[in-house]
């Protein structure tokens, strides 16, 4: 509908053999190391707790840039502006929201 | 009203908790409003039966995918909720005034109908009232200022209008069977939980404000992709008109906000339906995470109300000045900045409810912050005015007053962003009288003045401009008569909801606000009286050459009302001030060498079914009715398949029809400017 074909090509752009598969791989990987490390319990808690995060965080961006192939090339760039802001404003409110409740707890009493 | 016997708590499977006592016909206040609704309802069927217009309003208007008569019924809609929304504030301005023992009487409201009265009166004017008005306005106008011949996605836009009517149908469904909510217009729980509020009223709100927030968050996805993908060739991001600038940044916030809402009532209606414990008291429950969650979404919401009604003065101010707008880049950014800091400062509607220090000074700090960028704003409107050939036509009356206004509300606002201060004044009729400055005296008087603006854009015929003066005067008047009184009472102490008090002395004060309730009230119904005149002389008022105000962006250069398709031919853009820029130079109004065939979208009964649907769905719903839940659940993902197989969904505009609709319209201005002698 429309007539979006008035204003040149854009939006999504489709991804090669060669982006996908990659970008599979590099989802395994960053999959199988956080489950050996638990698995054969090769770290302690806290740092198998941190590179479950820093593997979950990188595999996110993976599939966002070959899955989704969102790159900073001028048909991309509203895609990964909208998409930075939208991390910014839900870090916003996660980070504040948190922030916030622990403070009324602490200061409620609430669960106490 | 909500008795304890009526309250069923173990549904029927044929009509849920619905029986004939639901239905108030005992209230001495909603029976001859309910009288006299259905009667007028009749009427209206009738009188529409009786002209035979039953086919062309289908056809013409509710399958229309078409933006313009979209907004024009979005407006015809919210004017329509206005009234419904004051007839409540007027009920509560006389009852206040009534309600002290000492002098007159304990007013004429019992509390449970009061409370019910306050809280539509608020979720009207918000949802009903100021949010049709915005995107009634952003259909009409933005397509227009950026050279598109429809939005980006015409069905869904019809779907977002027929969803938004279904709210409001199921907010007034609910003064005549059941209730509504008497909660406040964000009901917090506990006291919206099924615990407190066992009856429908909470529902009613659940349902209307779920179902009509859906249609607002597929406008504001439909309107940011039309205002990105869109534009007509040529138009970079900083040549688009500041209208259409401040709905874009509008549309973000309710891209980013309105889904925050949605999680929220939904948690709220599984806490009510199902027994979950999100917001209760017990059960590791948190009423506190619902008031933290309904807040970031509605700090951002009056952004989305205002931000349009800034644009709107961007483009008046510059038109009757005669000047280019001062300093469209520092207003750009300014609407930017506050778009970003919308989101951070949501915490000042609830410093008094137990935070620390250390965040009550952030989000204190953040909204005095914010009060920057809008403080620039209007610095912007008065240098365009300054030295300019300032012509004062009814819009610019609307827009001295809104700068007038709007600044004292502002100043309250930082006020009220002081922590310490708020301590003092939250809840009180104090922060009361804000926010109905801020409200009033931004955003609504904005829609008023881009109504009068844009007017004869959207009907071919103008406003009469003495009425619409004098309306102007009345609501000024009336706002600062109405509202001034509860900023002194709030320093006295009194709080809001407040359906009896016992201190005398706030009676006085109380009767000046009622009347200037009546005098906006005389200020709507010079409105009404000012569109019927204007009407019955439209023929006197014609706008022929589409261009009344000798305006300087690009709506200005269709026929009023533009042609369906808008634009012949997209219009190739050289500069901010694109029709002012092409009359300088002699290009407006130029025949095309050859017109070209245009592809168009076609009508759709789609969005009104599925509405329809959606509409006993909520009904079915708010009254446990659970197989007209699942029916009508049915019913919409059939339509929608249905749609989808529906092959008429586009056609083409032959070239003979465009170039004789063309040609008559460049013959109008011809003619025009060869009587003026141009």
């Amino acid at each position: 509908m429309g007539h979006s074909n008035e204003h040149g090509s854009g939006g999504a752009a489709h991804g090669s053999v060669k982006e996908y598969t990659i970008g599979l791989l590099l989802s395994l990987v960053l999959t199988a190391i956080p489950f050996l490390v638990v698995m054969y319990d090769m770290a302690s808690p806290a740092i198998t707790l941190g590179i479950i995060l820093v593997t979950a965080i990188a595999q996110l961006f993976v599939q966002l840039v070959f899955f989704l192939h969102m790159n900073s090339s001028s048909e991309q760039i509203w895609n990964t502006t909208s998409a930075a802001f939208i991390v910014l404003t839900v870090a916003i409110v996660v980070i504040g929201s948190i922030w916030i409740m622990e403070h009324l707890n602490h200061n409620m009493l609430m669960g106490h | 009203m909500a008795s304890k016997a009526t309250i069923i708590t173990d549904p029927d499977p044929l009509t849920g908790k619905l029986t004939w006592d639901s239905i108030p016909v005992h209230d001495p206040v909603i029976l001859p409003v309910m009288i006299c609704a259905i009667l007028g309802g009749l009427f209206l069927f009738a009188l529409i039966t009786k002209m035979g217009k039953w086919r062309y309003l289908w056809e013409e208007w509710f399958t229309s995918v078409d933006h313009k008569k979209i907004g024009i019924m979005y407006v015809i809609a919210a004017i329509v909720m206005l009234v419904r929304g004051f007839a409540d504030a007027i009920m509560m301005r006389t009852h206040q005034a009534l309600a002290t023992a000492d002098s007159v009487g304990a007013g004429y409201l019992p509390p449970e109908h009061y409370d019910q009265i306050f809280t539509a009166h608020g979720v009207i004017m918000i949802f009903f009232v100021a949010m049709p008005l915005v995107v009634g306005l952003m259909n009409i106008v933005v397509p227009l200022q950026i050279g598109a011949r429809d939005v980006a996605f015409p069905f869904l836009n019809s779907l977002s209008f027929w969803l938004f009517v279904v709210g409001a149908l199921l907010v007034n469904i609910s003064l005549f069977v059941g209730e509504f909510a008497a909660t406040g217009w964000l009901a917090y729980p506990p006291l919206s939980g099924i615990e407190y509020s066992p009856w429908v009223g909470v529902d009613y709100w659940l349902w209307a404000l779920q179902i009509s927030g859906i249609g607002t968050l597929l406008t504001g996805v439909n309107f940011f992709v039309t205002i990105i993908r869109m534009r007509a060739p040529g138009m970079k991001l900083m040549q688009m008109p500041v209208f259409t600038w401040t709905s874009l940044c509008a549309n973000v916030l309710i891209i980013l906000s309105f889904p925050i809402l949605t999680v929220t009532i939904t948690l709220l209606t599984l806490d009510r339906y199902l027994g979950t414990n999100f917001f209760t008291n017990d059960l590791g429950g948190n009423q506190m995470m619902y008031v933290n969650l309904i807040w970031a979404w509605g700090h951002p919401e009056v952004y989305i109300l205002i931000l349009p009604a800034f644009g709107i003065f961007s483009e008046i101010a510059a038109t009757f000045s005669r000047k280019r707008l001062f300093g469209y880049t520092s207003l750009v950014w300014a609407t930017a900045v506050i778009m970003v800091l919308a989101m951070v400062v949501w915490l000042h509607h609830f410093f008094t409810m137990g935070a620390g220090s250390s965040v009550n000074a952030f989000f204190g700090i953040a909204t005095m912050i914010i009060a920057v960028p809008t403080g620039v704003k209007i610095f912007n409107w008065l240098f365009t005015m300054y030295k300019g050939r300032v012509e004062f036509t009814a819009s610019m009356w609307w827009t001295c007053s809104f700068l007038f206004t709007f600044t004292i509300g502002g100043m309250t606002g930082v006020m009220l962003a002081v922590p310490a201060a708020d301590f003092v004044l939250h809840n009180s009729l104090f922060l009361i009288a804000h926010f109905h400055n801020v409200i009033i005296g931004g955003a609504v008087f904005g829609y008023f003045a881009g109504l009068t603006y844009w007017w004869p854009k959207a009907t071919g015929w103008m406003l009469d401009e003495k009425l619409n003066k004098l309306s102007c005067a009345l609501w000024t008047i009336g706002f600062f008569v109405a509202f001034m009184p509860l900023y002194i009472l709030g320093f006295n102490g009194m709080t809001r909801r407040l359906n009896y008090y016992d201190n005398p002395e706030w009676t006085p004060l109380l009767i000046i606000a009622m009347i200037g309730a009546f005098i906006v009230a005389a200020g709507i119904a010079v409105q009404f009286y000012m569109g019927f005149i204007s009407f019955k002389n439209r023929k006197q008022n014609m706008d022929v050459t589409g261009d009344p105000w000798n305006g300087r962006t690009l709506e200005w250069a269709t026929s009023s009302p533009p042609p369906f398709y808008n634009f012949a031919k997209l219009p190739k853009i050289h500069d901010r001030d694109e029709h002012h820029y092409k009359k300088e130079h002699g290009l407006a109004y130029q025949k095309p060498e050859k017109y070209s065939k245009i592809h168009m979208p076609s009508n759709t009964w789609a969005g009104f079914v599925i509405s329809a649907f959606s509409l006993s769905l909520g009904f079915g719903f708010v009254w446990h009715i659970w197989w007209m839940v699942i029916a009508s659940f049915i019913g919409i993902v059939a339509s929608w398949i249905a749609y989808s197989f529906d092959r008429n969904k586009d056609y083409y505009v032959q070239v003979d029809q465009v170039e004789e609709i063309e040609s008559k319209h460049l013959a109008a201005v011809a003619e025009h400017a060869a009587k003026n002698g141009k």
